[in-house]
């Protein structure tokens, strides 16, 4: 399955290279190899239980690999915790909101904006009337379209402002990479539509891996796609040349039908 | 002014004019229970750093309150009796002026509190509750069997220790230099909770993987954190023990952790007067119920339990009902 | 310091291990399973104790006393389990910490209120007093050898239970997932307070049989309960056999450190001053023995996902 849209790898954002990992008898990760490239958007897909969660964590850095490697821009990661990956410009939103709930959507920016800039260890001083940090956050959340609650509390807001919100967190980091999991899960149809439109216009400032189950948006969105079955990745390549995948279209029967 | 201003305003007003009056009414017993709510207070607006913006459950908090304490103490001690701490490498002296003792606790609370964090922060949980409970407890248990400081019967000071330009013994001028600390305190407790610090804290009680993934490190910051509280709490045991010119191992029990818990709770977690308003209910319902009854825990541990299933926000969550953010 | 000597401090350690083995695995059953941490059960332990004192006093058998410590202790923390405890399963651990903590007190106090502040007195019974001749040429008495007898039967029994029972293959299924077991039928409240029943069961036993040897009075369960968190997070929340090595880890230690280190500071210091040196090494030197496994495994020896 090597990919022949570009063997000499430049302008490689990501580079996974052979990625296993077991927990026990459990193979969940079967020598994985793939990379994300400026510009692109990659999508990532497979069944229920493919081991897509598992290998977003170890890229991210929450889990470590049996074997195998990471690289971000050019710079093996493999032993940086998650924490300095996401200093190193990654980042990476959530299946199941991760948001300080009871911030108001501002506080929550503000905080990535703060981890962006750094000075955490400071005691004094109204964090929230910090003219840079509290701009650069508005900023964001007016890119995703949540400004006007800026003052919400973020535990009152609906399942797709909270997907929303993390990725304008996301954005204050300014980040060379994107790492998504399911941000289209649970929105409706408006929302998935509007989102998709967002993410469209994002991949110019980085590129994203995506991992998703909703083959609109993957369909219309994806520069490339890898099929991930049981741990390992069956295919790699361009939209029409994954729909016409025998191999795929197998592994996909009777779970979803591609389009 | 929202209705949690208007309370603490009020707290805080009440905590010093009822002491003023009882000056004025020759009323010194009075004078002294404020002072108790005043020190407890401290002791509980230092834990209210960690537990209540950090969301460290530290039940072993009573070590850095004995640690203060008992540097008070031996430092006390060694003046009233003219010999040294130590003459080699150097001579270090007791001493009964205040302001040195408070720095010495301060530092020897401080220290503990790191040594003890590092070690307690790589756990998490259960793991971190039990932790700071034992290491709190070796600590007294040390205590106990340090018969060099009285061991288990404890230690007493005769004079209370003296601060440059005022007299001490009065119970006025001691109550005012509680107070004054005490509001020291809580302006710097309420300006760490609003600076970027105090955000990126609270927000690793709410979602730890949230700040990992901005960047910042969770156990750098809750380190941090208990240092900060462990000495705040640290300075509080000092002058508890000039209060009552008597330090003994029972300042470093876990009932004393529980106790200064306790406080925290009743008045409402993560709440900036929470325990000043916990500590005066504390103290009101030791002396009032246990002028009554000699079980009068049993009330408080009702209280508290009823607080804890039924009104979790303590009295100023009951009051003022949520938090409102920060602006 | 004879061999004597160092068999016979073995064996203390050992009784010590086995105690706090009864306790530890009331408390590490309950966090396993329900995920609880409970402050107050050094407060069964108390209620054990006091009935088993009562009892005797009353019919003069010590086997009733045991069983009464048994059923008090069980049924009081059924009671509290029904009145209390079940409020705080979905709760976070401050408000378990806190809500427990009140238990303790309104536990000692009413205890105290009750019975008054002096000690009551369970003494060994006739037939187990006394010293016994073992190999070795130790004489040791026949009742603390009683006690690790019966605490390794109480042991073994435990590990059956949850080994070869159907009880136990739903402790094991719930300590591994909680709303698996719902799904699964078992009746999930009353597996609760069976567990949290039989905890403080051994707990009840545990103080009935120490109180014979030291006293009964309230507050004799504290120092033990704190010991006995000490065991289960070096042997690993929620797991039994960590709690075994970790009692025995902590039994052991405790009393040869007691009796070893002054004698061993008093190689090299004088008499008063290794005394208290020592002793007072020996008092913190099971919170080092923790503090030295938990930067090694921050989970304990056995402990897993907790």
């Amino acid at each position: 399955m090597t990919d022949m849209t570009d063997p000499a790898g430049a302008g490689q954002v990501l580079k996974v290279s052979d990625l296993s990992k077991s927990f026990g008898a459990l193979q969940a990760s079967k020598n994985i190899s793939l990379d994300l490239r400026a510009g692109e958007i990659h999508a990532l897909i497979g069944p229920n239980g493919a081991g897509k969660s598992t290998l977003i964590k170890q890229i991210s850095g929450e889990l470590r690999p049996d074997s195998g490697s990471v690289s971000l821009l050019g710079r093996p990661v493999d032993d940086l915790d998650r924490v300095a990956r996401a200093r190193m410009g990654l980042g990476r939103t959530f299946q199941i909101s991760a948001l300080a709930m009871e911030f108001t959507v501002l506080q929550n920016a503000v905080l990535g904006a703060l981890g962006a800039r750094g000075g955490v260890f400071r005691f004094l001083g109204n964090v929230m009337r910090d003219k840079a940090l509290v701009a650069q956050a508005e900023h964001a959340l007016e890119r995703v379209g949540l400004l006007s609650d800026a003052k919400r509390r973020t535990a009152d807001l609906s399942h797709g402002q909270r997907r929303q919100l993390e990725v304008a967190v996301a954005l204050t980091l300014q980040p060379k990479l994107f790492l998504m999991d399911e941000p289209m899960a649970g929105l409706g149809a408006g929302g998935s539509q509007a989102l998709t439109g967002f993410l469209d216009t994002l991949r110019h400032e980085a590129p994203i891996l995506l991992v998703e189950h909703d083959m609109d948006a993957v369909f219309a969105l994806a520069d490339r796609i890898s099929v991930l079955v049981y741990g390992e990745v069956i295919a790699t390549g361009t939209t029409e040349e994954i729909r016409n995948n025998a191999e795929v279209q197998r592994a996909y029967l009777g779970e979803e039908e591609p389009v | 002014m929202n209705r949690e201003k208007l309370l603490n305003a009020a707290v805080i007003l009440l905590l010093l004019a009822i002491p003023l009056w009882a000056h004025m009414a020759e009323e010194p017993f009075l004078i002294t229970l404020a002072t108790k709510v005043a020190i407890l207070a401290l002791a509980g607006v230092g834990l209210n750093i960690a537990l209540g913006i950090g969301g460290l459950v530290s039940l072993g908090h009573a070590a850095f309150f004995g640690i203060g304490g008992y540097a008070m103490g031996i430092l006390a001690a060694h003046a009233q009796n003219y010999e040294p701490l130590a003459e080699w490498p150097m001579l270090i002296e007791g001493t009964n002026q205040m302001p040195v003792i408070w720095l010495v606790a301060v530092v020897a609370s401080a220290l503990a509190a790191f040594v003890i964090g590092a070690l307690s922060l790589r756990t998490s949980g259960v793991y971190f509750i039990m932790i700071t409970l034992a290491f709190g407890q070796m600590l007294y248990y040390f205590a106990i069997s340090w018969t060099a400081y009285g061991g288990e019967d404890g230690l007493s000071i005769w004079v209370r220790n003296e601060f440059p330009g005022l007299n001490t013994l009065v119970p006025l001028e001691f109550f005012l230099i509680c107070y004054v600390i005490l509001c020291a305190a809580l302006w710097f407790a309420a300006r760490l909770a609003r600076a970027p610090f105090g955000l990126a804290l609270s927000a690793a009680r709410q979602c730890e993987a949230r700040v990992e993934t901005v960047g910042i490190t969770p156990y750098q910051l809750r380190l941090t954190a208990f240092v900060i509280s462990g000495a705040i709490t640290g300075l509080a045991g000092a002058l508890f023990a000039d209060l009552n010119r008597f330090v003994s191992p029972t300042m470093l029990s876990w009932h004393t952790s529980g106790e200064i818990m306790i406080f925290v709770i009743i008045g409402g977690v993560g709440r900036l007067f929470g325990p000043v308003i916990g500590a005066a209910l504390f103290i009101l319902l030791e002396h009032l119920l246990g002028g009554i009854s000699d079980y009068w825990q049993i009330y408080l541990g009702g209280l508290l339990l009823i607080i804890v299933l039924y009104a979790r926000g303590g009295v100023i969550g009951a009051i003022s009902g949520r938090e409102v953010a920060h602006d | 310091m004879s061999l004597i000597l160092i068999l016979e401090q073995i064996l203390n350690g050992l009784q010590f291990g086995v105690m706090l083995f009864l306790m530890a695995a009331g408390l590490t059953l309950v966090f396993g399973v329900m995920g609880l941490i409970n402050l107050a059960h050094g407060a069964l332990y108390m209620v054990g104790a006091f009935a088993a004192a009562i009892v005797a006093a009353w019919t003069g058998s010590f086997v009733l006393a045991l069983v009464a410590s048994l059923a008090a202790a069980a049924a009081a923390g059924a009671l509290v389990e029904l009145l209390v405890i079940r409020k705080l399963y979905d709760r976070d651990h401050l408000d378990q910490v806190l809500a427990t903590f009140a238990l303790i007190l309104i536990f000692s106090e009413g205890t105290r209120w009750v019975f008054g502040s002096f000690p009551l007195f369970l003494d060994v019974p006739s037939y187990l007093s006394g010293p016994i001749s073992l190999p070795g040429g130790i004489e040791y008495p026949l009742y603390r050898l009683t006690i690790i007898a019966i605490g390794l039967v109480v042991a073994a029994g435990l590990f059956w239970l949850i080994a070869r029972t159907r009880i136990g293959i739903q402790i094991r299924a719930g300590e591994s997932d909680r709303e698996m077991i719902a799904a699964l039928g078992v009746d999930i409240s009353k597996l609760y307070t069976l567990v949290f029943a039989l905890g403080a069961a051994l707990a009840g036993l545990a103080g009935a049989l120490v109180g014979a040897i030291q006293s009964v009075q309230v507050g004799m369960g504290e120092p033990v309960l704190i010991l006995a968190f000490v065991v289960i997070v070096i042997g690993g929340i929620g797991s039994i056999k960590g709690a075994m090595v970790g009692a025995l880890l902590v039994g052991l230690t405790d009393t040869l450190g007691g009796v070893f280190l002054p004698q061993l500071f008093g190689l090299f210091m004088e008499p008063a001053s290794a005394t208290s040196v020592g002793a007072s090494l020996a008092s913190m030197l099971i919170y080092i023995l923790m503090a030295a496994i938990l930067l090694v495994r921050p989970s304990g020896l056995y402990g897993g996902q907790h």
